[in-house]
This record gives C-alpha cells, sequence and structure tokens, in this order.
C-alpha cells in the first residue's frame, strides 16, 4: 500500500478496499522503521494523524468527505502548523510551537487531508542539498551517500522512500524542483502569487512560493487544485481562477510548442543528464510536441541577480529572529547588544549567516545601487527573455539540476558551486513563472529531472506536459530497491 | 540674546507625526483603542510571528489622500511601502513597514502667520505612511525592561516640513495648523497626551545672508506646543553660543528634557543606523487613479482658512476672532449654529462663545463638544438680549445659572424675575422718584457736572435690581434732568 499514488489511495478508500486508519497506520510504521538512516522528518505527528484518520473514515461513512479525505501526506517544516513544532530546520526555532496554521496546511486539511510530519529542509529554506539543517543532512534514498537536494529535501526523499505519496515544499530558487529532480519525484512551483504565503516562514518575500512534491502528475494536480486561490491575508496572492488541473491533465499535447533553452545544454550540464532530457523531449515529440530551440541570453546573469535578490530579503525577515519574543535566547547577556548578537549567533547556522550578511551589505548605503537596484534591473531583463521565448513556444524544457544527485560533503566547502547547482531553476523565480521537474531518466542509477517551464499560470499545462508523458513512460514508477 | 537680535538666522524644519484615527492598525485588525493592558491589543501580525504578512488597511490611504489634497499636495497615483531596518526590542519585525522612496503625499503647502502678522508659505516636501512602534516600559518590571506592543502598528501619517520655518513661533504656527488641519478632515484626533500627535524638529542656524544651511540637530519626540517652542528656544541659543564660541555643531539626534527644559545629545551621525530601505516585497505599491482621487475630493469639509476668510466675510468678524473661532472645528460649528439661530449680531455672538462660553470651558476643564449649554438654547439667550428681555449684563447671570444647569434662558427670566422692565411708564416714575430724593445731585447736574448721569442711572437700576432697560434710563433721566 506504500507505494500507492493519491488518486490510488482515493480510490482504494472510496472502493472501501482499505481505510484511512490502515493507510496512516502502515506509513507511520514505515517512517518508524526507515527513516532513521533518511533523515527525511523532524517532527512525526503519529497520534494526531491517528485522529484525524479515524475522523476521516467516519466522515467517509456518513458521506460528507472533502476531495483529498483521509489521504496522507507530510508538510515541510516552513509551513506554520498549530500547536505542532516549527523549526524551520533551525536551532532558532528548536522549540518553536506555531500558535496558527500555514494557509497551505489549513486548505489541505480543511479537504480532509492527514499530516503524518513536518519535513527536514535546509535552515529557513536557504541551502540546495539540505545539510545547512540543525537537524542533520537528509540521505537521498537512492544512495544514502548522496544528497537528495534542497531545500525541500525532507520531503522529496519521504516521497522517494513511499514514506508518503506526497509532500508540501516550498521555492525560492529551485527548492522543489532540485530535490524531485535528485530523487525522482515530481515537484511543481506554481505562478508566484498562486498559493498563499501566510504562514510560510518566509526566506525571500518576492521570489517564495509554495507547491507540492509527488509521485505523479496526477497527484500534483490533485494537490495544487485544493492548495490554490486567493488569500486575503496574503497581499502578493492573485486573485485568479483555480482551473480543475485534474480534469485537464487529461488532453493529448499535440501541437504543443516546446522550446529546447539553448544554453541549458551549454558546458556545465552533465552529459548523462543532457542525454536523458534530449530522450524525453523526443518522446513528447512523438506525442505531437513540437520542438524548437530558444533562447534565455541573460541565464548567466540569473544566480548573480538571485544571491543578491534573496539575501537582501532574507537579512530583513529574518530580523525578527532576535531572542525576544520567541525562539532561541542566548542565556546570561550582558546588554541588549549582547542578546541580539548571542542569540542570532547561536541559534542561526553559518550558511544563513552568510546570507544575513551579504544581504546587510547589498542593501547598505553606498552599495544599494550597485548591487540591489542593479539586480533589480537585471531581474526585468530575465522576466523579458522569458516573455520573448513565450511568444513562440507554449513551455520551454531543459535540465533541471546540471547533475544528478551529489555526494554529501562535497560541495559544503564551496558555495559557489553549490549555489550553481539552481542555474536552470533560478530564473522561473525571478520571473515569477510557474516550473515543474518530472523523472525523465537514470544516469548511473540516479534519477534525472525534466525541466519545464511555462507562462504564468501555465501550471495545467505543464501538469498536462508531465502527465502526457507519463502516460507513455515508466521513469516515475522507478523506486531505489531499498524501498519498494 | 535673541536670534533675531544676534545676526544668526534660525532654520527649521519640522517632522509631524499624525497617528489617524482608523478602528485597526495599518497592517493587521487589532484595535487601535487607546489605553488597554498591555499587549492585549497585539495580534500575531503586531508580533511580528513567524508567517505573518501585512495587508494594508484601506482606509490609511484615504486619510493620507485627503490630507495631501487638503495641503494643495500631489497625491501619488503610485507610491510604495520600504522596510526601515533596525533592531530595538519594541520594533517586532527588526524592521518598520514605512514609505521612502515615492511617499504617497507630495510637494504640498500651507501658510501661516509670523511674528508679525505677516501671511508666510510653508512647504510640506511629503507625507508619507508608515506604522508606529511598541513601547519600552522601563522599570515596569523589577530589574528588567517590558514591552507594551498595543501601539506597534498603529497607523501613522508622518508629515514634512521644507526647512522654512524661521522661528520658534512660526514652528508653532505651523504644527498648530497641522493639527487644525488634521481634525477637520477627522483622521486624527490630534490628542497630544497620547500620544497621537507629536514631532521631531530639525535645528540648524546660520549667519543672516549666508545662503548654506548650518548643521542641523534633530530633536525628537516633542509632545506638546510649549515643548516644542521651548525645545527650539533652548536649542537656537545652544546652537548660537557655541558658535560664538569658536565651536562646531554637531549633526546629532537630542532629547528635549521638559523638567530641565534642555535638549542633550542621543545619538551623532556617526552612531547613527543604516537603515538599509528597501521595497516591502510583502506589499503591492498602492494605485490610486483620478476617480479615487476625485472621490475624495467631494468628501474634503470646508478647511481653516476658507472658513476663516468666510467668518469675516459672511459675519462680519473681527480677523482675530474668526482666527481663534476657526482653530477647533466644533468651536467653529459651534459659532455657526448659535449665529444661525439667534437674531443677535454675529460679533456679539462671537464675543459671548470666545469670552463666556470658552472661558467657562477653560474654568470646568471641558471640550466644546461637552458644553452644558448647547448651541440651541446660547442662541435663545442672545435672542433675550436682542429683544430687549434682559440687559447685557443680566443675561451673564443667567447663562450661569444655565450653565448650572437651572433650565433654559426663558425658565431662569421668568423663575428670577430677571425680566427688563421697558414700561415707560414704570421706569418713568422710578426715574421721578431718584430725582426727587437726590435734589443736591440734581442741581449739580443742572449746574454743569454731566458726568453725575452716571449716579443717577446706578440709582434707578439699583430701585430696579438691575432690570429696566438702560437706554431708556438714560434718555428719560436727561429728559427730566432737563426739565
Amino acid at each position: 500500500m506504500h507505494s500507492m499514488t493519491l488518486v490510488e489511495l482515493r480510490d482504494g478508500l472510496q472502493r472501501g478496499d482499505f481505510s484511512s486508519r490502515d493507510v496512516v497506520a502502515g506509513l507511520l510504521e514505515r517512517i518508524e522503521a526507515r527513516d532513521g538512516e533518511l533523515n527525511a522528518f523532524i517532527t512525526v505527528t503519529a497520534e494526531q494523524a491517528m485522529d484525524v484518520a479515524g475522523r476521516a473514515d467516519d466522515a467517509r461513512a456518513n458521506g460528507g468527505a472533502g476531495a483529498l479525505n483521509g489521504l496522507p501526506l507530510v508538510h515541510k517544516d516552513i509551513f506554520c502548523t498549530r500547536d505542532v513544532l516549527t523549526t524551520c530546520g533551525s536551532r532558532m526555532l528548536e522549540d518553536f510551537v506555531s500558535p496558527y496554521d500555514a494557509a497551505v496546511v489549513e486548505r489541505l486539511a480543511s479537504a480532509g487531508a492527514i499530516m503524518l510530519g513536518k519535513t527536514n529542509m535546509d535552515e529557513f529554506a536557504m541551502g540546495s542539498s539540505n545539510e545547512t539543517s540543525y537537524y542533520g543532512p537528509v540521505r537521498n534514498p537512492w544512495d544514502l551517500s548522496r544528497s537528495p537536494g534542497g531545500s525541500s529535501g525532507g520531503s522529496a526523499a519521504a516521497v522517494a522512500a513511499r514514506l508518503t505519496p506526497a509532500a508540501t515544499g516550498t521555492d525560492t530558487g529551485g527548492s522543489i524542483r532540485q530535490p524531485a529532480a535528485l530523487t525522482n519525484t515530481v515537484g511543481i512551483k506554481p505562478t508566484y502569487g498562486r498559493v498563499s504565503r501566510y504562514g510560510m516562514i518566509a526566506f525571500a518575500s518576492s521570489l517564495d512560493q509554495a507547491g507540492v512534491i509527488t509521485r505523479t502528475a496526477d497527484d500534483a494536480a490533485l494537490l495544487l487544485k485544493v492548495m490554490s486561490g486567493f488569500d486575503e491575508r496574503d497581499s502578493t496572492s492573485i486573485d485568479h481562477p483555480v482551473p480543475d488541473y485534474e480534469a485537464l491533465i487529461g488532453k493529448p499535447i499535440k501541437g504543443l510548442r516546446i522550446g529546447m533553452v539553448r544554453q541549458h545544454f551549454d558546458a556545465g550540464l552533465d552529459e548523462g543528464c543532457a542525454t536523458a532530457v534530449r530522450e524525453a523531449l523526443s518522446e513528447l515529440e512523438r506525442q505531437g510536441a513540437v520542438l524548437s530551440e530558444v533562447d534565455l541570453p541573460n541565464l548567466d546573469y540569473c544566480v548573480p541577480t538571485y544571491y543578491v535578490v534573496a539575501p537582501a530579503e532574507c537579512s530583513s525577515n529574518l530580523s525578527r529572529f532576535d531572542g525576544v519574543r520567541f525562539g532561541h535566547r542566548a542565556d546570561n547577556v550582558e546588554d541588549l547588544l549582547d542578546l541580539y548578537c548571542s542569540s542570532r549567533g547561536e541559534g542561526f547556522g553559518a550558511e544563513v549567516k552568510r546570507r544575513i550578511m551579504t544581504g546587510t551589505y547589498v542593501l547598505s548605503a553606498g552599495y544599494y545601487d550597485a548591487y540591489y537596484l542593479q539586480a533589480q534591473k537585471v531581474r526585468h531583463l530575465i522576466s523579458d527573455d522569458f516573455r520573448r521565448a513565450f511568444e513562440s513556444v507554449d513551455l520551454i524544457a531543459g535540465p533541471t539540476a546540471p547533475e544528478p544527485a551529489f555526494g554529501l560533503g562535497d560541495k559544503t566547502d564551496d558555495p559557489i558551486t553549490m549555489y550553481l547547482n539552481d542555474i536552470y531553476t533560478i530564473g522561473a523565480n525571478l520571473a515569477g513563472l510557474p516550473a515543474l521537474s518530472a523523472p525523465c531518466g537514470m544516469v548511473d542509477g540516479l534519477p534525472v529531472g525534466l525541466h519545464l517551464v511555462g507562462p504564468h499560470w501555465s501550471e495545467e499545462t505543464l501538469l498536462q506536459a508531465a502527465h502526457q508523458y507519463q502516460l507513455v513512460t515508466d521513469w516515475h514508477k522507478a523506486c531505489p530497491e531499498a524501498y519498494k | 540674546m535673541s536670534a533675531a537680535a544676534s545676526g544668526w538666522e534660525v532654520v527649521i524644519g519640522l517632522e509631524i507625526h499624525a497617528q489617524l484615527a482608523t478602528k485597526s492598525k495599518i497592517f493587521s485588525g487589532a484595535s487601535t483603542a487607546y489605553g488597554a493592558e498591555p499587549n492585549t491589543q497585539a495580534c500575531l501580525v503586531d508580533l511580528g510571528y513567524p508567517g505573518v504578512l501585512p495587508v494594508l488597511n484601506e482606509q490609511v490611504v484615504r486619510m493620507a489622500a485627503k490630507f495631501g489634497l487638503a495641503v494643495n499636495a500631489k497625491v501619488a497615483p503610485r507610491s510604495i511601502f520600504a522596510r526601515k531596518n533596525y533592531f530595538y526590542p519594541d520594533l517586532p519585525k527588526g524592521y518598520q513597514i514605512s514609505q521612502y522612496e515615492l511617499p504617497i503625499v507630495e510637494h504640498g503647502e500651507l501658510f501661516i502667520r509670523d511674528a508679525d502678522g505677516n501671511e508666510k508659505r510653508i512647504g510640506i516636501t511629503r507625507a508619507h505612511l508608515e506604522e508606529d512602534a511598541g513601547k519600552s516600559l522601563h522599570g515596569a518590571v523589577e530589574g528588567s525592561s517590558g514591552i507594551d506592543l498595543n501601539r506597534a502598528g498603529t497607523p501613522l501619517l508622518e508629515i514634512v516640513s521644507e526647512p522654512d520655518l524661521r522661528s520658534a513661533a512660526d514652528a508653532v504656527a505651523y504644527m498648530r495648523k497641522i493639527h487644525t488641519i488634521v481634525r477637520y478632515l477627522g483622521i486624527s484626533d490630534g490628542n497630544m497626551q497620547e500620544g497621537s500627535f507629536r514631532c521631531d524638529a530639525n535645528v540648524s542656524v546660520r549667519p543672516r545672508g549666508e545662503e548654506a544651511l548650518g548643521t542641523r540637530a534633530e530633536i525628537k519626540n516633542l509632545n506638546s506646543f510649549r515643548f516644542v517652542e521651548r525645545a527650539i528656544n533652548y536649542e537656537v541659543e545652544r546652537q548660537i553660543d557655541l558658535l560664538e564660541d569658536g565651536g562646531e555643531v554637531v549633526q546629532e539626534t537630542r532629547l528635549y528634557d521638559s523638567d530641565k527644559d534642555e535638549t542633550r545629545s542621543m545619538r551623532s551621525k556617526e552612531e547613527a543606523n543604516d537603515y538599509r530601505y528597501f521595497p516591502d516585497p510583502d506589499l503591492l505599491p498602492i494605485e490610486i487613479d483620478d476617480d479615487y482621487i476625485e472621490a475624495v475630493r467631494e468628501t474634503l469639509p470646508e478647511l481653516p482658512d476658507a472658513k476663516e476668510r468666510r467668518f469675516i466675510d459672511d459675519y462680519g468678524l473681527k480677523p482675530d476672532d474668526a482666527s481663534i473661532l476657526t482653530v477647533n472645528l466644533s468651536l467653529a460649528d459651534y459659532f455657526e449654529a448659535v449665529a444661525e439661530a439667534t437674531s443677535a449680531k454675529p460679533q456679539a455672538v462671537a464675543n459671548w462663545v470666545i469670552g463666556d462660553l470658552v472661558g467657562a470651558l477653560k474654568r470646568d476643564s471641558m471640550s466644546i463638544a461637552d458644553s452644558r449649554v448647547a448651541a440651541a438654547d446660547l442662541a435663545v439667550l442672545l435672542d433675550r438680549i436682542a429683544d430687549r428681555t434682559i440687559s447685557g449684563k443680566i443675561a451673564k447671570e443667567v447663562f450661569e445659572a444655565m450653565w448650572n444647569g437651572e433650565g433654559s434662558a426663558d425658565d431662569i427670566i421668568e423663575a428670577r424675575g430677571l425680566k427688563q422692565i421697558t414700561d415707560t411708564g414704570a421706569i418713568e416714575a422710578v426715574v421721578d422718584q431718584v430725582i426727587a430724593d437726590n435734589p443736591s445731585q440734581a442741581a449739580d447736574y443742572r449746574a454743569g457736572k454731566d458726568k453725575l448721569i452716571g449716579f443717577f442711572v446706578g440709582q434707578v437700576m439699583k430701585a430696579t435690581q438691575g432690570k429696566a432697560n438702560p437706554a431708556q434710563v438714560n434718555e428719560l433721566l436727561k429728559k427730566k434732568l432737563a426739565d
């Protein structure tokens, strides 16, 4: 049962093949048995999950069940969950029990979904390997010596290892898609403003967007429909109609225009990955998609732009963690300045500190114009690149990450190499575009992801392309041997 | 030595913080009511909890636009919120949401009267929206400081003047004018005791005739007109003394200590924060179109200057009285209500309102809204003077009785038997009697001691307990004594 998708579980529950209690109990047992080696969870909410499962079974019996009734999932520990520990992967929030639910948590719960626990992540979502977590790195189920990617590494590893059929994640520069690619899962980052950010602990507000990690495009469609929509508590959420994604993805892709990004296949891309992605595109072509090449001339500026904008916003967003009202507070401080310095010094890890310092620097008097303002201008140019590309194609495609999963510790000494792992994904965040990664091959037993980016509000097209691809391929069904 | 006499010119700019009179905060639904138990009016947004987001209270946009139109400013079609980053325990998020580049109001002006009574234009550089911080309560908790975040997130309009003010008196006149305007507009209660209206003063001096501005000091958080005047005067003298002794003014922030009547250094420019302003990514730009501005313009009340002009032109009031009456909208409304309802002359109404009514209010520390004599009732009293039922002097007595809740003017006049005697026959009888009782004075008067008329009037009034109509008494006495 643990390898079933959400859609399969939903159908089984409806047929009465098993109960939500059976499903949840089975998965909790599996988490208990297998998470020791993966470290994908920070908190497992077993008792609560069993309670909710019981209620879901009752609701189903009484005929009053929501769209996700009784279906299990996990939340990245960046989402605030009422009365449950919410750490954001940081020592700073080691003891933080949120007094409220994030909008995403609320929407999924009110549709009947059951939270099994909260997943490990890079500290405050700052990282691409899950190694910056205060709670230790997550291991990739495909090879325990490797990283599952980050920052939503715990979510991706848990889905890949069949500890849960689905997980929420957040994506600021690739934090859903890159781990999805590295773990053979589907990850979608919706259009900026599609899903409410209320209750999602902010890293870089203008780039952060919540999404999901699942094993099929179908499941992603099911969850996204529930999560999406306007929320008056988030001024940047947009009142745009939410289509019935699940119903729309069944359409064939004949005539869909897909642009291959010329620059994505330049030097820097692993050869095996390049081959897998080209092969996936050929498959889409066989189904009727029309391939062409497109240019994103400012691709090289994505990473530098991101590493000005994101740290700038994070340096301000993380100021609230000052040891005064909540979070870690240092003992035996001498005065106010000492309270701030010691609490933050002890509470934050090295990568978070590095980004706060970078962000503080680029916003400082005398540097603001040269860095922050300049980055905003380049951000416009990057958005323009995408806009131009979408004049001739419906989606653009390329690899999600430049290489398959890398070894834990391989990049920790060199932040720049680590940052470059997000080179293909960051553009979508800078331009606020929806993007998806889907399994499309293997290199030496390690998964490769196909990256699709669409214009604003094109989630249904992304999911449709991925779903049609999954109807004729089996890559997404591949499961690490040890977790079958 | 006064600045004016010393050859120094004083240059002042004010930053006024007016708390906007909204029910809920600028970015959250928590109440803004004053005086609640500490931290009972701070929700998760005000506390800066992880994951929470600000949502703009649309009311504040309307209020800021109203202010902009009232001071003949440009209301920006697009303005943006920015974060002002600094650490302080009463600032929950570690940044204050304010406006930096692109404020909502720019390029306004208003007119004050300087010490010589001349009208003077004061430029308003800008007015921007921002949230207030909380309050640190030192000593509230034994051995440590407490924080009250009730005020955190309270909406403020910060109004920045050009450095057009040339004296403490100018500064006070300007601040009073802004105070009057925001209360006319109903966008702030202007309550200075509760901190709803306060200012920072940027003060510098330069040798008269010099173009370049001197180095300025900023005096923080002045919350009364008196403190503004005294703090600026102290600061001007301090700077002049310093410069005349060959010293230099340091650019710094200073605090005014009202107990010692002095300013003292808080922090210098070197210690000043780099606030790292940048656009707040959690909030969309405020976008206002012409229709919105026109709709706001429709809601503008008559403004103080226009009202003052009208009181002079239409009611024929003395300029000073018109000015006094229009400082406070409620007072102006009261005056107009009386003036419209009575047959007494508007200037007489103004005299009564400014003199007796305001006097009584001050004596009992009441505001016009709580006046114990309603406008309609005062109008009746003034009618009784006009129709000669009572004299102006008796009216004072009636007013006091009305103030003390003894009833309407007519009831009191009736009950106390204060009705003026206008029956010529009755007065004539008393006049005859008084003349008969005082033959030697009558003789002296007739011999040319005109001043004795006062004595006779006094005697008649005494005999009628003040109720005889003074004009009639005068007339009759003159006639009879001439016989």
